[in-house]
């Protein structure tokens, strides 16, 4: 089991967003988080990549397994894609970066800094980046985001490749990737009840 | 994380790095003292060591603000967090690359603002001595303060306040190396007072900036 859940709580700042959530993700599995904006989505994705401890209950996972990918790219736009891509594979132990330029089809855009870039093209170096961690539980916050038709094709597969190798995935995404073998998890049901009137995050459904 | 500052050497010194904004201040603000102060050189030999650590502790503190507030803009601090690299690496890392980038290049053309103060020749070898043992005290201060406010929008004021208490000590022992040394009395012992707050703070304050980081990227 790559990555097992139990009765987690989560909180965003000082508000309880979640409560309850538990599942298991076995290698060679990916689960699709859906929920309606606000829902709490991103605060579990944060939670299970240790950036904010969670309330209540457990997060089993190998230490280190984890690779986070946010709403934000995490480029840096003075760095070529080529330097981008060399900088996380040293932070995460040399890795070779072929694959993932290979993957996302980055290798007519390697020498362009990166802040002369399109969106879309922001999004697939960062997600590039996923491969070059080599690490197996990627946990994704909207992946697809300002991606073309083409290259939301190459980015399930590349999950497909990443899951066929042993890796899983959770994955918070309003479209359809068709990956095979995919649960999906409605997050809803685990929305806490706010428990503060004046909180920030109060826009609520239901 | 030679990686991480090595990466934050090449930003400094790529188009919109800020490198050199730190510099520029430090030679326009001393340049400007004698315009201010008037040409009488008795004048300006009292006041240079004052004036200069001044300098170089204002011209540190302006470039703090970038030190983790870029990182945490574009995510990279929050992936960076996920990383194998420690957060403590992470800040000790980020003071050096700021020492390295603001501290050394104040350090080295100090000896020339100092001529333009007319600071007295026994002066030169103290000034310079208090600004190596001294400035990485104000890059590895000014980084926790940059991690204080890390979440905070346009949070300089704020990382001002913070930061401008705790730099006291570092520029009244530093200022007083110099003042001694062009007086030709004993400054060892401020300078060793120097060394001991920066060899404290080095010590110290990168776990405090890694705690302050964990916090704020709740």
């Amino acid at each position: 089991m790559n990555l097992r859940v139990t009765d987690l709580a989560c909180a965003r700042g000082p508000a309880q967003i979640l409560a309850g959530v538990s599942f298991a993700v076995a290698p060679g599995q990916a689960l699709i988080l859906r929920g309606p904006n606000g829902a709490g989505k991103t605060t579990l994705l944060r939670t299970l990549a240790g950036l904010t401890p969670p309330l209540a209950g457990t997060i089993e996972a190998d230490p280190d397994a984890i690779a986070y990918a946010a709403h934000a790219d995490g480029l840096k736009s003075q760095l070529t894609v080529m330097e981008n891509l060399l900088f996380w594979a040293g932070v995460f132990g040399t890795r070779d970066p072929a694959p993932a330029i290979a993957a996302f089809h980055l290798t007519p855009l390697l020498d362009r800094r990166a802040g002369e870039m399109s969106a879309g093209q922001k999004r697939r170096l960062s997600l590039a980046r996923l491969l070059v961690t080599g690490r197996p539980v990627w946990c994704l916050d909207e992946p697809t985001v300002s991606l073309d038709a083409e290259n939301v094709a190459r980015f399930a597969a590349a999950v497909t490749t990443h899951l066929a190798a042993g890796g899983s995935a959770v994955i918070a995404t309003h479209i359809d990737l068709g990956l095979p073998d995919a649960t999906t998890l409605d997050i809803t049901p685990f929305v806490a009840k706010r428990i503060r009137t004046d909180d920030p995050f109060a826009e609520r459904m239901g | 994380m030679i990686g991480l500052l090595k990466r934050d050497l090449t930003l400094a010194i790529r188009a919109g790095g800020g490198f050199g904004l730190s510099l520029a201040f430090f030679l326009i603000f001393t340049t400007l003292v004698p315009f201010g102060v008037g040409p009488q050189t008795a004048i300006l030999s009292d006041i240079a060591p004052g004036i200069l650590w001044l300098g170089a502790l204002l011209a540190c503190l302006l470039s703090l603000d970038r030190i983790f507030q870029l990182d945490w803009e574009d995510g990279t601090l929050d992936l960076i967090a996920t990383s194998p690299v420690p957060l403590e690496g992470l800040a000790a890392m980020k003071a050096l690359a700021h020492w390295i980038t603001t501290g050394l290049p104040l350090v080295l053309v100090s000896p020339v603002l100092g001529l333009l103060l007319n600071l007295p020749g026994p002066g030169y070898l103290w000034l310079m001595a208090s600004l190596v043992l001294g400035t990485p005290a104000l890059s590895a201060i000014g980084a926790f303060g940059a991690a204080l406010t890390v979440g905070v929008k346009r949070g300089g004021l704020l990382l001002s306040l913070l930061v401008l208490p705790l730099y006291v000590p570092t520029l009244i022992f530093g200022a007083l190396t110099v003042a001694r040394g062009a007086t030709g009395q004993d400054a060892l012992t401020p300078l060793i007072l120097v060394g001991g707050i920066t060899l404290g703070s080095l010590a110290i304050l990168p776990f405090a900036a890694a705690s302050a980081l964990r916090v704020n990227l709740r």
